[in-house]
């Protein structure tokens, strides 16, 4: 390799995040992701102005991952500082390199925004954009700046009359622009891109028949006369007049797009979603749709909009439309999977079973090929995770139905020993201790609508039990779910026992606490053979069809195998950068309050309350519904999502079913709500621990401290920090809570699942949850507000409760503050919970019933959420002695937060 | 062309004292100044020259000033931010001097001063706080300003050239690069600017996250007359990162590695034979233009370089097709 394999050198635009991005003829056109523009999503705007950053990190990876390969990031809202949330947005992107590797595209239409975004990334960005509107001066002032940060630039077709709306007007500024940056900047052509503005086609006015059409030959001459620039555009804005009319504008787009790349567009934004297959358009609307983007007919517009309606008609009549029950039996069986209507599909799976020579074939032909087409729709994102539920209940129904017939032939004509149907076992369990399965059942559902034969082993399942099932069952892979932090323990040890027995089958590791990094550290080593992380349902599907794949799952394995232990690697040598220091050190920086000010109030009503039969009713408004959407794989704030161009649609109708299932379990007294709470007078002592007197009696909350080595005047904290040290001489006060809503929600469940109903199965105990939820926010409010009575004026609506925007804070065992489970025991003894209210705690310390949530109440306004972190050893020690408990119990519940070196 | 090597790895052959470091200027001075090499420029100038001397008669045609880290945020560990257009223009002029000698004894064998422009102590794309990614020890408007003052005072003294080498953070390297483009249009200046990068592990990448080409990409908006890598890693394993600049770069493609990879005593002990050895690689494979060294080098180490490269052409550099 050298330098003569490269002729005379390029002149090719080049962009680098941590990686390269070099732009050539060759390459296909470049995607921009622009989910990550708080003007185009309104859930990002969401996420950034409640300053979830975590989540807002999530959108920009699944842009990368879905094949972006230039992240657009614009934070232009009136109501965000845009240049302090580009600089903190970026910086934090920065951080996570399995998103800067790809260059940043920095979205502003104000300069100093752009400018703060230049000073924070290494990688060469595009700017987007600049142009000629406010006159050449500041135009030739930007691009020198542009060219000094290092970028390359996207060109408005815009000057100081206006934006550039014919053909005409697109070449002369495109050129007049090109030729001040390249004569009078030295911008270097190559790193010019020019968007042409898209604009709207079929509009019914006649000035914009020759918009795409203008853009399209204005492309076309730019790529032959101006040398080496690129040309860019926002596709989806030339169908803007069929919004709400999806088929037609994905045509639209395919159609543009067609036209546009062959003129030589070579980057852009586009909604992959939103985007038929060029060559699967039907012809008669391909017709259409190109005599109207290419202006061939004088009616071109009138005769689609025509078109359209009988599109859109269609959509709209199938709910009531029974047309599609003349059409052959095939299509209704798939039609009935694909739309989760249970109506007729015994009396379909009747007809077909009829007509072959074996029922079982009726499965493996008419019903898979139904339940394919639903798999595929799922996977390219046109189909939704509830839809999928919904189709497997249909497709359960039918098999339910075909299962005495299958047993019948079965005893006439037994199968040959080994042969299976099904496309592979899947065992699937919630580990011993951990009460938690709606997303494991949800991912069992997704896999067996893929054919694939699954063996539910239910919650709280022993090693033992997995071991052996899976043995008997001989299952093709065993999957595990958790979502409290001691189940990952249960994880690696089930690898390990796994190893010790000569297993081969395929581990997939899933649920809330879970991650890759647990995965590729700690529990892949402990198993020679292919262990997976899989956090999603559709994810799981490939996954599973990878790992069974007979050709290639062998090759598949081998790089799973590679890519995790690449992953520990660098994961670990990352570990290696942290510094910690010693407890007594942590302790010496802890959070100071100022005693001698703040304000502390006595409660109302110091002592425990019992709350037996919680009025559901008064919980309803409490409820925070964003996350039910988030468990259905529904990604978006309520009520917006409602309306959200993407999932609105499907969120709207499970929301339906969620009201309709609310109103049943009001009506009839469904769920049985419980709670209790204490508050008592308080003092920290020895740092860490606090103090608290409750009928003459001493308990003590053992809090822990966050050790990781801190940069100047930031302190390291502890939940004890906000409760006043007992040598200040001040009373302080603490309390601590737990309620359910649990209570019945398992039978209702699962008379739901034993009808063969996962969807509706699924939905109680989603709502169980949200239930428990909103007792705890009910009831944090009744705190504070009476029993506590520390902010009795307080006036939040729930948007605001939801935000936390309350003074004071309710953390909980288990979570990021107080990672510590063992604490709850504490709570239950001071509480009594279990005997007052019967919410008890498995072996690895999980609430059962599982929809309940328990907690610290801490009234001071200084209060707040944080992360621990990792501790390191000295903390371990200095915990259990508090505790008095042995050392390597204290290491074993405190494992996934002790530092490894 | 031949770079010198290290300037630290000379110093520490002196053991200067506290009191050494000081000289008479710096005697009362409040804080510890051990360590701080490049205060020698001004209390032990007749050392550094040596050095430079050193360097030049060993074959070298380029000598560094001693100038790492003299900018303000380096300088701020011994409270000297005052002093950094002394250290910057009294270096430069020092180096500049022993050029001279030379110059004035082999007419024929230029010698050129290149002023050396560290990467700081702090990193502009990375925080050092774990628990808090999005945190920034440094700006950029801060390091552009710190490095500003550095170019200036370089310039001043006399450099012929200005080296931004041992780059693990991109981000700062564009800062240093941001400023030297403000001074070159102020001052109406052409001066040739180098650009080194440092290759941290092996994995390939910057510390802050960036591959080779990644990183050529990032600093390519510069007019630049070689760019490079040095420091961290021996020459032999330079060598793939060099065969993607030297593939994809328009630029002179540079490299100074250490001395091998440090001992268990952090140590560089790789002999000059054996560093040459893996030169003549580079020469062979015609990966570079210039060579020089880093950590561990030497006098010695450069000599052997100097006999080998002798025989060899250097990379050829390919040219943009001028815009018709």
């Amino acid at each position: 390799m050298g330098y003569t394999e490269q002729k005379n050198g390029d002149r090719y635009l080049k962009l680098s995040g941590l990686e390269p991005l070099v732009v050539t003829p060759e390459s296909n056109f470049v995607n921009v992701g622009e989910r990550t523009n708080v003007a185009g999503s309104k859930r990002f705007l969401r996420l950034i102005k409640e300053e979830k950053f975590e989540e807002a990190l999530d959108i920009a990876r699944e842009q990368v991952e879905a094949g972006a390969q230039i992240l657009d990031v614009n934070m232009d809202d009136g109501l965000l500082d845009g240049v302090k949330a580009m600089v903190q947005f970026l910086n934090l992107i920065v951080s996570e390199p399995d998103i800067a590797r790809v260059p940043i595209m920095i979205d502003s239409s104000k300069w100093e925004i752009i400018e703060a975004g230049l000073q924070v990334v290494q990688g060469k960005c595009v700017v987007n954009s600049i142009s000629l509107k406010e006159g050449e001066e500041e135009f030739i002032e930007h691009a020198k700046l542009i060219r000094r940060y290092g970028a390359a630039v996207i060109v408005m077709a815009f000057d100081e009359v206006g934006q550039a709306d014919t053909y005409e007007r697109r070449i002369e500024i495109s050129k007049r622009s090109y030729d001040i940056l390249v004569d009078q900047v030295g911008f270097p052509p190559e790193d010019i891109i020019f968007d042409l503005n898209v604009f709207p086609v079929a509009t019914g006015m006649d000035e914009h028949k020759l918009n795409a059409l203008d853009f399209i030959r204005a492309t076309a001459w730019v790529k032959e006369n101006l040398p080496y620039c690129s040309v860019s555009g926002g596709v989806s804005n030339v169908s803007f007049s069929f919004r709400g009319n999806n088929p037609v504008r994905e045509a639209m787009h395919s159609v543009f797009l067609y036209h546009a790349i062959k003129a030589g567009m070579n980057m852009g934004i586009v909604n992959p979603s939103m985007l038929e297959v060029y060559d699967d358009i039907p012809k008669d609307l391909l017709e259409h749709v190109e005599d109207v983007i290419l202006n061939r007919r004088e009616d071109a517009t009138e005769r689609l909009l025509d078109f359209a309606e009988s599109v859109v008609g269609k959509a709209k009549e199938n709910k009531v439309d029974l047309s599609w029950r003349e059409e052959p039996l095939q299509n209704r069986i798939t039609r009935a999977l694909v739309k989760g209507i249970d109506q007729y599909v015994v009396e379909d799976v009747e007809e077909a079973r009829l007509s072959v020579a074996a029922p079982i074939q009726v499965i493996e032909g008419h019903l898979m090929t139904g339940m394919n087409v639903v798999g595929d729709l799922f996977q390219s994102g046109k189909m939704f995770l509830p839809q999928v539920v919904k189709s497997a209940r249909v497709m359960k129904k039918a098999v339910a139905y075909l299962l005495p017939f299958i047993e019948e032939e079965k005893l006439k004509n037994p199968l040959p020993e080994g042969e299976e149907s099904a496309a592979g076992k899947i065992l699937m369990a919630t580990v011993k201790g951990d009460v938690h399965d709606i997303g494991k059942n949800i991912v069992s559902v997704v896999l067996a609508c893929n054919n694939y034969e699954i063996v539910d082993l239910g919650v709280m399942v022993p090693p033992e039990k997995i071991i052996n099932v899976a043995k008997e069952e001989k299952v093709d892979i065993i999957g595990l779910s958790g979502l409290i932090t001691p189940s990952l323990d249960e994880m690696v040890f089930l690898a390990k026992e796994m190893e010790r027995q000569n297993f081969t089958v395929p581990l997939l590791i899933g649920g809330a606490t879970t991650s890759k990094a647990h995965t590729a550290v700690k529990i892949d080593p402990q198993y020679k053979n292919a262990v997976v992380h899989v956090n999603d349902a559709s994810r799981a599907v490939t996954v599973v069809g990878d790992l069974l794949q007979k050709e290639s799952a062998s090759n598949y394995k081998e790089s799973i195998k590679m890519d995790y232990a690449e992953f520990r690697e660098s994961f670990l040598k990352r570990g290696r950068r942290r510094e910690y220091i010693k407890l007594e050190d942590a302790r010496a920086n802890k959070y100071q309050v100022d005693w001698e000010k703040s304000q502390i109030i006595k409660p109302n009503k110091l002592g425990i309350q019992l709350i037996e039969n919680m009025d559901l009713r008064e919980l309803v408004p409490f409820i925070d519904w964003s996350p039910f959407f988030r468990s259905w794989e529904l990604h978006g704030r309520y009520p917006n999502i409602l309306e959200d161009e993407v999932v609105g649609q499907q969120a709207k109708e499970l929301f339906a079913d969620a009201k309709v299932m609310l109103k049943k379990i009001l009506d009839e007294n469904l769920f049985q709500a419980k709670g209790i709470f204490g508050l008592f007078p308080a003092n920290t002592v020895n740092d860490d621990d606090i103090e608290l007197t409750h009928n003459g009696e001493k308990t003590y909350f053992r809090t822990l401290r966050q050790q990781s080595k801190k940069y100047k005047d930031r302190p390291n904290l502890a939940l004890a920090d906000f409760i006043a040290p007992k040598d200040s001489g001040i009373t302080d006060y603490v309390g601590c809570f737990c309620v359910s809503a649990g209570f019945g929600s398992d039978e209702l469940a699962n008379s739901y699942r034993d009808n063969l109903d996962d969807y509706n199965s699924i939905l109680v105990k989603a709502l169980a949850d949200r239930f428990a939820e909103a007792f705890a926010e009910y009831l944090h409010l009744e705190v504070r507000k009476v029993h506590w009575g520390y902010a009795s004026e307080e006036a939040l609506d729930n948007e605001e409760l939801i935000k936390e925007e309350y003074k004071g804070i309710r953390p909980a065992p288990g979570y990021p503050a107080c990672p510590d489970h063992l604490e709850k025991l504490t709570i239950w003894e001071l509480l009594q919970v279990e005997e007052k209210i019967g919410v008890q705690l498995t072996d690895s310390l999980a609430m059962w019933p599982a929809a309940s949530v328990s907690g610290y109440y801490f009234g001071n306004e200084e209060a707040r959420y944080f992360g621990l972190g990792k501790i390191k050893e000295d903390q371990v020690a200095d915990f259990a002695a508090r505790k008095d408990i042995p050392l390597e119990e204290a290491s074993k519940w405190l494992a996934p937060n002790i530092a490894d070196d | 062309m031949v770079l010198d090597g290290a300037m630290g790895t000379m110093i520490q052959r002196h053991k200067f004292t506290e009191e050494d470091f000081r000289g008479e200027r710096f005697k009362d001075w409040p804080s510890p100044l051990q360590g701080n090499n490049d205060l020698l420029s001004l209390t032990q100038p007749d050392t550094i020259a040596d050095i430079h001397r050193q360097y030049f008669a060993a074959g070298a045609d380029i000598v560094e000033t001693n100038t790492f880290s003299s900018t303000t945020i380096g300088m701020a560990d011994y409270g000297m931010q005052e002093l950094v257009y002394d250290l910057n223009y009294e270096s430069a002029k020092l180096a500049k001097e022993v050029a001279a000698e030379f110059n004035a004894k082999e007419p024929h064998k230029p010698r050129f001063v290149a002023g050396s422009i560290g990467p700081t102590t702090k990193t502009a794309s990375m925080s050092p706080d774990v628990n808090d990614p999005g945190f920034r020890a440094i700006s950029f408007d801060q390091l552009r300003a710190a490095y500003k003052q550095q170019v200036e005072a370089l310039l001043d003294g006399g450099c012929d050239i200005l080296l931004v080498e041992t780059v693990f953070d991109t981000l700062n390297a564009k800062a240093a690069l941001f400023a030297i483009e403000e001074v070159k249009e102020e001052r109406n200046l052409g001066v040739p600017i180098m650009v080194s990068g440092t290759i941290t592990d092996a994995s390939g990448r910057t510390l802050s996250g960036q591959t080779a080409e990644a990183f050529l990409i990032s600093i390519s908006h510069i007019p630049m007359l070689s760019v490079g890598l040095n420091c961290a890693l021996g020459a032999s394993q330079l060598v793939p990162h060099l065969e993607v600049l030297c593939a994809k770069s328009e630029h002179a493609v540079s490299a100074h590695p250490n001395a091998g990879l440090p001992n268990a005593f952090g140590e560089y002990d790789e002999t000059p034979e054996q560093m040459a050895s893996q030169i003549k690689e580079y020469a062979e494979k015609k990966l570079v233009n210039i060579v020089g060294g880093c950590c561990g080098t030497t006098p010695e180490h450069i000599k052997a370089m100097v006999d080998i490269v002798k025989d060899y052409s250097p990379r050829q550099i390919q040219t943009l097709i001028p815009i018709s």
